[in-house]
């Protein structure tokens, strides 16, 4: 089933692409999008994708209601925080929406790829549990 | 010096309407109700020395009737004969005398020619003609008479009553002498008991009897000074000042058919000494009132002055302190915007070095003798960014404090929202969060953003002190009486005792530098106080560390930072 495939979003361009730089060094299997509507078209587009971390603090589409579309549409697709708007009102609002965890920029490149493995064995688990 | 010239005038206002308010219309009614009295006060006098004056001549009038009446009697009952027979006439007298006392003082019978025929009484020895004196005329040709004092006689003491009776075609008279001290007995007994003095005058102002000593009328003639006019028939009253400057009122009654005028006189001061009594308490009373209002009004003028300074004092301060959390309000409100954008540049410039880090590891770097220091100018950027981070969370944790709106909170909620958040951090640092939350805790009064934060940094500083080692993490929740007791634990490196009375005080941190300002519960422990509560800690070395927080069901929060902005909106 590996590798994993996980969708990068963030209006933040540079940091989008060197991020993607150093996970794809990392073996992980990265798409990008620049927006919340970007997002949601390549989720629609690739149905493969198992894990999205997720910006919150966008231009149109923000994050939380990105990922009020995504809980409502692909339940079972892993999404993490990524943000610099660390206030604790949006954590809880996005920990509520059913992220899986928040984390505030700048992180850690390996705290971030331990969480995405947890994200995955969750969904992985979940997949199990609910074949198609 | 503006300010104080102001609370003058508003003090010397205040004065006068607290004054002039109350007294206007007390003066007014007083005046009036005093005019009054004294008007129906000097009728009732007057009404009532007229009616004694009128009692007055009726009596004396009566007394000199009845004398008359006893001379008429005694000529008609005895005859010509019988009366000159000085015996009888004595003994007549006598009689007179045993029945009356001494108001007779002689007895005489006179001829057709004015020549005593005979007499009884202490002037025996004279032997006057009586042809031409005015009482024998006039009691030969009216038929009695009640004579005036002669003018000039002054010395004869008694008041003449005659009567003329017939004999065989002649003509004789019975007169008798009324004593003039017993006369001027009955004139004083009918004013007796008022405290005047009265006399008596005839028509030319001639001097009969009574007491006359104390009337000074200076250069004008008696009559005129009592008023006294030609044709006056009833009683009358006038207030005169005599030649000693007293005041003094004159009541004049007739007698006698008008020839006689009674004048019955008191000073006034006396005749109206009810009256001004009266007034005199009267305005001794409006005095003392008139002094209570004006001391009074005075006292309560400068307490109101003190407390309208004490307002304004606080009115000023009030304002200046709405002003001071205006200002930490826009600055918190700067301060969350500087934070919502900061991290996302540190961000990129971290990844952009983790990136060269990344590329390091090619092996084309490796043989370079600097890759050393390469890998510690990177690391020593991403510790910065970390850096960072920790001062925009500040920062925001700042801004939050400025928010401190108070909500109707469920409390479950909140703890339930705080554990989620750190859940996995703990997790990563291999700790478990044991929640013991009751379930029917009351809701309560907070501000949620203040309490979160709290919160948050008691779960933080407790997953600091078991990161090493790992842990459990006890968060309870319970009501007692009238508040909520929150309890967070930990079984971390505890807090040395030295440190455990300064930990609430601001910049007191045992974290290394870099890790922390030291603000976090400092501003945990200011929220709490905010709120009403009360925040405290228990902690053992090595055994772990238990934050307690108390807080009102009911808030006492003070909601100054929320009213200041309003201000400052509306300002806009
Ligand atoms: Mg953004």
């Amino acid at each position: 089933m590996y590798p994993v495939k996980i969708l990068l979003v963030d209006d933040e361009i540079p940091f989008v692409k060197t991020l993607t730089k150093r996970l794809s060094r990392r073996e992980l299997n990265i798409i990008t999008a620049f927006s919340g509507q970007e997002a949601l078209a390549q989720l629609k587009k690739d149905p493969d994708i198992e894990i999205i971390v997720l910006d919150i603090k966008m231009p149109g589409m923000n994050g939380l209601r990105t990922l009020e579309e995504i809980k409502r549409d692909y339940p079972l697709v892993e999404v993490i925080i990524l943000t610099g708007h660390s206030t604790v009102d949006s954590a809880i609002r996005g920990m509520r929406l059913g992220a899986f965890d928040y984390l505030v920029k700048p992180c850690d490149i390996d705290q971030l790829i331990s969480r995405m493995q947890e994200a995955t064995e969750k969904k992985r688990r979940l997949d199990e549990k609910w074949p198609d | 010096m503006a300010a104080d010239k102001h609370y003058k005038s508003l003090m010397k206002s205040m004065f006068l309407i607290g004054v002039v308010v109350p007294l206007i219309p007390m003066v007014l009614v007083s005046g009036i109700i005093l005019y009054q009295s004294r008007v129906s006060y000097k009728k009732e006098i007057r009404a009532h020395l007229e009616e004694v004056i009128q009692k007055s001549t009726e009596h004396i009038d009566r007394f000199l009737e009845d004398k008359l009446a006893d001379i008429s009697m005694m000529a008609d009952t005895f005859n010509f004969q019988q009366l000159t027979d000085e015996f009888f006439l004595v003994e007549m007298l006598n009689r007179l005398q045993k029945h009356y006392g001494h108001v007779f003082s002689d007895l005489e019978v006179i001829d057709d020619e004015g020549v005593r025929v005979a007499y009884a009484g202490p002037h025996k020895s004279e032997n006057p003609r009586h042809l031409k004196t005015d009482w024998y005329r006039e009691a030969m040709s009216t038929g009695y008479v009640i004579s005036h004092m002669p003018s000039g006689l002054a010395d004869i003491p008694f008041i003449i009553i005659a009567v003329r009776k017939n004999k065989m075609e002649k003509d004789w008279v019975l007169r008798t002498g009324i004593d003039r001290d017993v006369f001027s007995r009955v004139v004083k007994e009918t004013v007796t008991g008022r405290g005047g003095s009265a006399f008596i005058i005839d028509r030319d102002g001639q001097y009969q009897v009574g007491s006359i000593h104390h009337i000074d009328h200076g250069e004008r003639s008696l009559m005129d000074f009592l008023g006294i006019t030609e044709g006056a028939r009833d009683i009358f009253m006038v207030q005169r000042t005599d030649g000693s400057g007293h005041k003094n009122i004159y009541v004049t009654g007739f007698l006698k058919g008008g020839d006689w005028a009674l004048v019955y006189y008191q000073r006034a001061s006396e005749a109206f000494s009810g009256l001004i009594k009266t007034e005199m308490i009267a305005l001794t009373v409006i005095l003392i009132v008139g002094l209570l209002i004006v001391a009074n009004t005075l006292s309560l003028s400068k307490k109101m002055l003190r407390r309208i300074q004490q307002a304004d004092k606080e009115k000023q301060k009030r304002s200046e302190q709405m002003f001071q959390t205006g200002k930490l309000a826009s600055i918190g409100e700067l301060a969350a915007g500087i934070a919502h954008e900061i991290n996302n540049p540190v961000a990129i410039m971290v990844e952009e070095a983790g990136w060269i880090d990344d590329l390091l590891e090619e092996e084309e770097f490796q043989e370079s003798k600097n890759l050393g220091e390469f890998r510690r100018a990177l690391r020593q950027i991403r510790t910065q960014g970390e850096r960072c981070k920790e001062i925009t969370h500040k920062l925001l944790s700042f801004a939050r404090k400025t928010d401190s709106r108070i909500e109707t909170i469920r409390l479950n909620e909140l703890i339930e929202d705080m554990v989620t958040i750190s859940a996995k951090r703990a997790r990563f640092s291999g700790i478990i969060i044991n929640m013991e939350i009751k379930k029917d805790l009351p809701p309560i009064e907070v501000s949620p953003t203040e309490l979160q934060q709290v919160l948050l940094n008691l779960i933080n500083n407790a997953l600091d002190a078991m990161e090493k080692k790992g842990g459990i993490l006890s968060i309870s929740a319970r009501l007692e009486e009238d508040h909520v007791v929150i309890e967070v634990s930990d079984d971390g490196v505890g807090i040395p005792e030295d440190n455990i009375s300064q930990i609430f005080d601001p910049f007191f941190t045992t974290k290394p530098v870099g890790k922390g300002t030291g603000l976090g519960l400092s501003i945990c422990y200011g929220i709490i106080k905010k709120l009403g509560g009360e925040i405290s800690v228990r902690s053992v070395i090595d055994k772990g560390s238990t934050f307690c927080i108390r807080l009102p069901l009911k808030g006492s929060g003070k909601n100054n930072v929320e009213e200041a902005s309003r201000i400052l909106n509306s300002q806009q």
